[in-house]
């Protein structure tokens, strides 16, 4: 089903969109996991709701598309690090609406706002404007003290949507070296850096310097 | 149901333990090093630390990158299993009030996640009625259990310093790791608003104490258990597994206990149970058993033991079991400082914890509530996680990101540059405080609901009093100030009299204690100072229910000495014959 039509069927009403998320759920049932494909420890009930939740696909390939453009426009590619895509987090966001149940109607239906105000306004679904025009529609969204009245609903979901590839991003390889996390490794603590303690004008007291763990 | 059977065992016991955390791990520890035979009963799944790892992983290792699930409410890395809701064993409550049950179910129990704040009662907390009129006194006073805080501080490790505080006695600590870069603006603060910030009070081993453990590597992950090098403590790496190396115990995971056995003398026998993996009913016999399943699961053990001679449950003349249930206070708050946007990078995880923190420094005299708090902190650039940069559109359009003034939220590259730019900025406080035990809060066995195995579940009636509310407003206070100080902005946190000022609901500090609690007194109280019910000389409670007050200190320190004591006392009376 190629997006333009996809699109159509979403708007003759709304019947269709449970009809096609079935059409579009894979043919085949996904591998269940078993405990030696995490690398943390699992309980088997934890498990067990791991293959249940990603039996299921909850995002139709439309909106998928939608998810991967418009978190590629929020988090690019840029000098330090990779694009939202890069990280996977469209993938992340398809887990985590099946984990988190309370996400799925929110981006389900704000994905459909998106799309029916970019119809309104360019007679085309949100992926298939031009880079120009899916520019014009995020920023009418995308701040929300700006925004217009009548973007409310846009704004929410712009919102969510932006909490949702920031976490995905800054949680993946790509994006904990971005921020620049440098711990979760075996290390000593031998206090704030010098230079550190000087830019703020700080200093450990002597009781603290006597007291405290310190290596050479 | 022709295949419903009670499988025997025959094999007798010295004792029976139920429950494997604090209480139950250190009572195993110290039976089983005396040579005495012991069975440990645990409801939860089999647990080992060396195995069963989550330290040291990255954010993306967990699908949800950390967020907490049922199985782990406190995150998808945190090494607790279960916690508020467990399928199939539920709870329920009365007249509308409200009580959040924490329940671990694993070997070690909630110590595998604890925070490890170490602190030993003070010669007060045992006198509190003496000095306020409110609540009971203890039966016994620091001077009782001071041997036992300055053994399990040597045993099992604690950094910290010794201040001379007249109620934060000194013990005999290890040197505490250097504050972090926010918790010296913390300390500067919090000492401008007259509230004392000494090094925090961690079991966690910043040197090597014995051959079985290491050293402390500083990736502020204690929450996950310290599977690397078991520097920190947990009943599952310092006590379970050290003692089955004795050879002296029998663990039974998946051992949900039903009733304790009596004989027709009143004396316990054993301890009934189902095995979760099989759903076959179980009795093991012991010439003493030592309950130590939690506060509330003790209390509902003993409720739901009646016989001919304890017609109102095990032990429960008195009629107080389940009864003066009390949880610590918790009111917290949290903002960033701005002075730290766009800070240098470097590691500063630490220890799993704060590295300072701030005992109760105040006279009641002179306040609207009695007892007191003390303020745990945290803040700085710890591991992402599920929640990173979330609502940044309430954050960078009120500051200047690299000399320019952006509007809320957006996008793209001048977004990234912002996520950057304010990581590493958050700070927050919260009060754990002491709240009065009250015969008005408690839990007792609801008449009309059973959990899966059939067995009939607690049901909690809970209402803060003044006391507890005043308080929080006090942590309020006090908190505004210190953010003030170091020119913080509040985020959250800032309540007022609407919501009780954030004081959290009953149960979620998760230090619950009091339900089987001493005294000298057997119409007022189940257990005497040595932790033996008043009614059943070989039935002991070590767990959190035998507190009559829980001070304004987390409560495992307390409980592990008070264990060890009790164990102590059950060798030597099994030794002259007395049980």
């Amino acid at each position: 089903m190629d997006r333009r039509s996809s699109l159509k069927a979403l708007l003759i009403g709304g019947v269709a969109s449970g009809v096609l998320v079935e059409a579009c759920q894979p043919k085949e049932k996904k591998e269940a996991i078993a405990a030696g494909n995490f690398t943390i420890d699992r309980q088997p009930e934890e498990i067990a709701r791991y293959n249940e939740v990603t039996s299921k696909t909850f995002f139709t390939p439309h909106e998928m598309a939608t998810i991967t453009v418009l978190g590629d426009i929020i988090i690019p590619k840029d000098e330090v690090s990779g694009s939202a895509s890069d990280a996977k987090v469209p993938e992340f966001i398809e887990f985590i609406v099946k984990d988190m149940p309370s996400h799925q109607t929110p981006m389900r239906g704000g994905l459909r706002w998106l799309d029916l105000q970019c119809f309104k306004r360019f007679n085309k679904a949100f992926v298939d404007c031009s880079a120009k025009e899916q520019i014009e529609m995020v920023d009418e969204i995308a701040y929300p003290e700006k925004a217009k009245p009548e973007m409310v609903q846009g704004v929410s979901f712009f919102n969510t949507m932006r909490n949702l590839v920031a976490t995905g991003f800054y949680t993946s390889e790509i994006g904990v070296k971005d921020v620049g996390y440098v711990g979760n490794t075996p290390n000593q603590w031998n206090g704030v850096p010098e230079d550190v303690l000087k830019q703020y004008g700080l200093a450990y007291t002597e009781k603290e310097l006597k007291e405290c763990i310190s290596f050479p | 149901m022709g295949d419903f059977q009670i499988k025997k065992q025959s094999k007798q016991y010295d004792a029976i333990i139920v429950g494997s955390g604090a209480g139950g791990g250190m009572a195993a520890y110290v039976l089983a090093n005396a040579g005495l035979k012991v069975c440990l009963l645990e409801a939860g799944a089999m647990y080992d630390p060396q195995k069963n790892i989550t330290q040291l992983k990255n954010p993306w290792e967990s699908p949800r990158r950390g967020a907490s699930t049922k199985f782990r409410p406190f995150g998808d890395f945190d090494a607790c299993y279960w916690g508020w809701e467990i399928d199939g064993e539920p709870y329920t409550r009365k007249d509308n009030t409200q009580w959040d049950w924490w329940r671990a179910r694993m070997i070690g129990g909630r110590t595998n996640h604890w925070g490890r704040i170490s602190l030993r009662f003070g010669p007060k907390d045992f006198k509190r009625r003496s000095i306020d009129g409110l609540g009971d006194d203890w039966p016994i006073g620091y001077e009782d259990i001071k041997p036992y805080y300055d053994r399990i501080d040597k045993m099992i490790g604690v950094f910290g310093t010794n201040e001379g505080l007249e109620n934060d006695p000194d013990g005999y600590f290890l040197p505490p790791p250097k504050p972090r870069l926010h918790e010296l603006f913390i300390k500067k603060a919090a000492v401008g608003a007259g509230v004392p910030v000494i090094p925090s009070r961690l079991s966690i081993l910043t040197k090597k104490i014995n051959e079985d453990r290491g050293a402390c590597f500083f990736c502020g992950q204690c929450n996950r258990n310290c599977s690397m090098a078991k520097a920190d403590f947990s009943s599952s790496n310092v006590l379970i597994y050290p003692a089955l190396k004795t050879g002296n115990v029998d663990v039974v995971a998946n051992a949900m206990a039903r009733e304790v056995l009596t004989d027709k003398e009143g004396l316990a026998t054993g301890v009934s149970y189902v095995n979760k993996d099989d759903m076959m009913e179980y009795q093991v016999s012991g010439r003493v058993v030592i309950l130590a399943a939690s506060a509330c699961e003790s209390a509902r053990l003993m409720l739901n033991s009646k016989s001919t001679r304890h017609p109102n449950g095990l032990g429960n003349s008195s009629n107080v079991v389940g009864k003066y249930l009390h949880d610590s206070t918790g009111a917290a708050m949290g903002g960033i400082i701005p002075g730290l946007f766009g800070r240098k990078r470097y590691n500063e995880d630490g220890v799993g914890g704060m590295h300072v923190y701030s005992p109760w420094w105040l006279d009641n005299k002179k306040l609207d509530f009695p007892r007191g708090y003390h303020i745990e902190y945290w803040g700085g650039m710890s591991q992402p996680a599920y929640g990173f940069g979330w609502d940044i559109q309430n954050l960078n359009g009120k500051y200047v990101v690299n000399g320019k003034q952006k509007p809320a939220g957006g996008y793209g590259a001048s977004l990234k540059e912002d996520y950057r730019h304010f990581w590493g900025a958050g700070v927050g406080m919260a009060g754990r405080g002491e709240a009065i035990a009250l015969e008005s809060n408690y839990c007792e066995i609801d008449p009309n609901v059973v959990d899966k195995y059939g067995i009939p579940v607690l049901r909690f009636h809970y209402k803060w009093s003044e006391h507890e509310v005043n308080q929080a407003k006090h942590m309020k206070e006090t908190f505004k100030e210190i953010m003030h100080n170091m020119g913080a902005v509040i985020t959250w946190g800032d309540d007022g009299p609407d919501n009780n000022y954030g004081l959290e609901a009953p149960g979620r500090i998760i230090h619950e204690a009091g339900t089987v609690r001493m005294g000298n007194d057997p119409k007022r109280s189940a257990l005497n100072k040595w932790s033996q019910a008043h009614d059943c000389k070989n039935l002991f409670c070590v767990d959190g229910g035998q507190f009559v007050s829980q001070a304004d200190k987390n409560i495992t320190w307390t409980i592990l000495a008070l264990s060890m004591r009790a164990s102590e006392y059950i060798i030597d009376q099994l030794k002259k014959q007395n049980l």
